[in-house]
């Protein structure tokens, strides 16, 4: 290489980055495609994890199959690659076995709410205490681009070539009318935002749920002649309103339309944990001992 | 939902904020942060998110290619980097960061 400039830099580089510590550097870099708006989001992830100084020992990261399900194998703490849609009963039992370890599922719109959407709109009903981040890229992008239970009206996918008719799902309505208590969406643009909202999500006792719009550049996008991931991160910089407190009920998404974002719950609600011990209490007096106070 | 309530609402504070924008009074005292940036030039994918967001365009896509055939980004304006951290937050490859610089006269101060 013959610039100056660029010896420059490249000589710079002894430094290691400091999400290192949360990667399996032996699988970096990974095979997100280039301007998919994932790896942003895993960023936004590790940077939150780091925010809140808790102990990585007590942090286990689950996912499905797709391109978001390979969050689980990159991140360098306990995690598990489940079977396509079981992501979340697999961190529900988790969970419950482990009450005082952070479980989160971090996956994709196909995993969580078409394959696995009895999953979860049970567990948000149950209030099990565990964080569920969906990367909402409005298609089935692993598999080749088939049209999702989130791909808005109009937009064409290799199932629905002249543009589907069918209704998606609004997914923060999903999740706060199951019973979420904690409910937000942004984009992949809105990375300290996001950070923030995971951060939340992570302390919330409870069903927490993260929406992350983010850019598929080889299929949405490219499909739908958006041009890649870049062009949809500056549609979401010209498209995005936020607006917190919004009725979960009015921020669904249509094609290329405004994108409503912003934390639209945060309740408390006893935990499925809590509910569990009240109940056999009840039944069984003082000779029940409570389950999840003592130490593993 | 009446996206153009909440539109104009939007300019509207925007305008609002703009016309009460004044200098802070204690703008000669503080000092902005520099920068020293580091790219992990043959991990990056060169998807320009970096390069589009960074906001004071320290950064380029280079002409040359890294080995996979992208081309990274170079910091034409390194000297104007604030270490505002942007570009590590967005780059989807963990292939940018920004490093805080120590100024001299500030560790000087701190002796003092
Ligand atoms: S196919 Fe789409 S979602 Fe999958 S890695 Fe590529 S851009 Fe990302
Ligand atoms: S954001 Fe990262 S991957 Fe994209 S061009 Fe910049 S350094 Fe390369």
């Amino acid at each position: 290489m013959s610039t100056v400039e660029i010896v420059e830099v490249r000589g710079k580089v002894e430094k290691e980055h400091p999400m290192e510590k949360l990667l399996r550097m032996d699988r970096i870099p990974h095979i997100w495609c280039p301007t998919c708006g994932i790896g942003t989001a895993v960023k936004a992830f590790a940077t939150a994890l780091e925010q809140l100084e808790i102990d990585y020992n007590n942090v286990a990261v689950v996912s499905g199959i797709g391109c978001t399900g390979r969050v689980a194998g990159y991140m360098k703490l306990d995690s598990f690659h489940t079977t396509h849609g079981r992501a979340v009963p697999f961190a529900v039992g988790l969970a419950i076995a482990k009450p005082k370890m952070k479980v989160v599922v971090f996956s994709g719109d196909g995993d969580l709410i078409s394959i696995g959407g009895n999953h979860f709109i049970h567990t948000a009903r149950r209030n099990v205490d565990i964080t569920v981040i969906c990367v909402n890229n409005f298609i089935y992008a692993m598999t080749g681009g088939q049209v999702a239970p989130t791909t808005p009206i109009l937009a064409n996918s290799s199932t629905t070539p002249y543009g589907t008719f069918e209704y998606p799902f609004n997914l923060p309505l999903l999740a706060a009318s199951s019973g979420a208590v904690y409910v937000a969406r942004w984009t992949a643009l809105h990375v300290r935002r996001l950070t923030n909202a995971f951060a939340e999500a992570l302390q919330k006792r409870g069903f927490s749920f993260v929406e992350v719009i983010a850019p598929c550049s080889t299929l949405y996008a490219r499909r739908n002649k958006l041009g890649d991931g870049l062009n949809l991160m500056k549609f979401y910089h010209d498209n995005s309103i936020i607006k917190h407190g919004a009725d979960p009920r009015e921020v669904d998404i249509g094609f290329q339309e405004k994108i409503v974002v912003g934390k639209f719950v945060d309740i408390e609600k006893p935990t499925y944990l809590d509910c569990l011990n009240d109940g056999y209490k009840r039944v069984f007096g003082d000779a029940y001992k409570v389950y999840g106070e003592e130490d593993e | 939902m009446d996206s153009r309530v909440i539109n104009s609402r939007a300019t509207t504070t925007g305008r609002v904020g703009m016309k009460f924008w004044r200098r802070p009074l204690d703008t000669d005292k503080i000092k902005i942060p520099h920068g020293e940036l580091h790219i992990i030039w043959e991990r990056c994918k060169g998807c320009g998110f970096c390069v589009e967001y960074c906001p004071k365009e320290v950064l380029e896509l280079s002409t040359e290619f890294n080995a996979k055939g992208y081309h990274p980004p170079v910091a034409v304006k390194e000297e104007e980097c604030i270490n505002c951290g942007l570009c590590e937050e967005l780059c989807p490859e963990f292939a940018i960061f920004p490093v805080l610089k120590e100024e001299p006269e500030e560790a000087e101060e701190v002796k003092k």
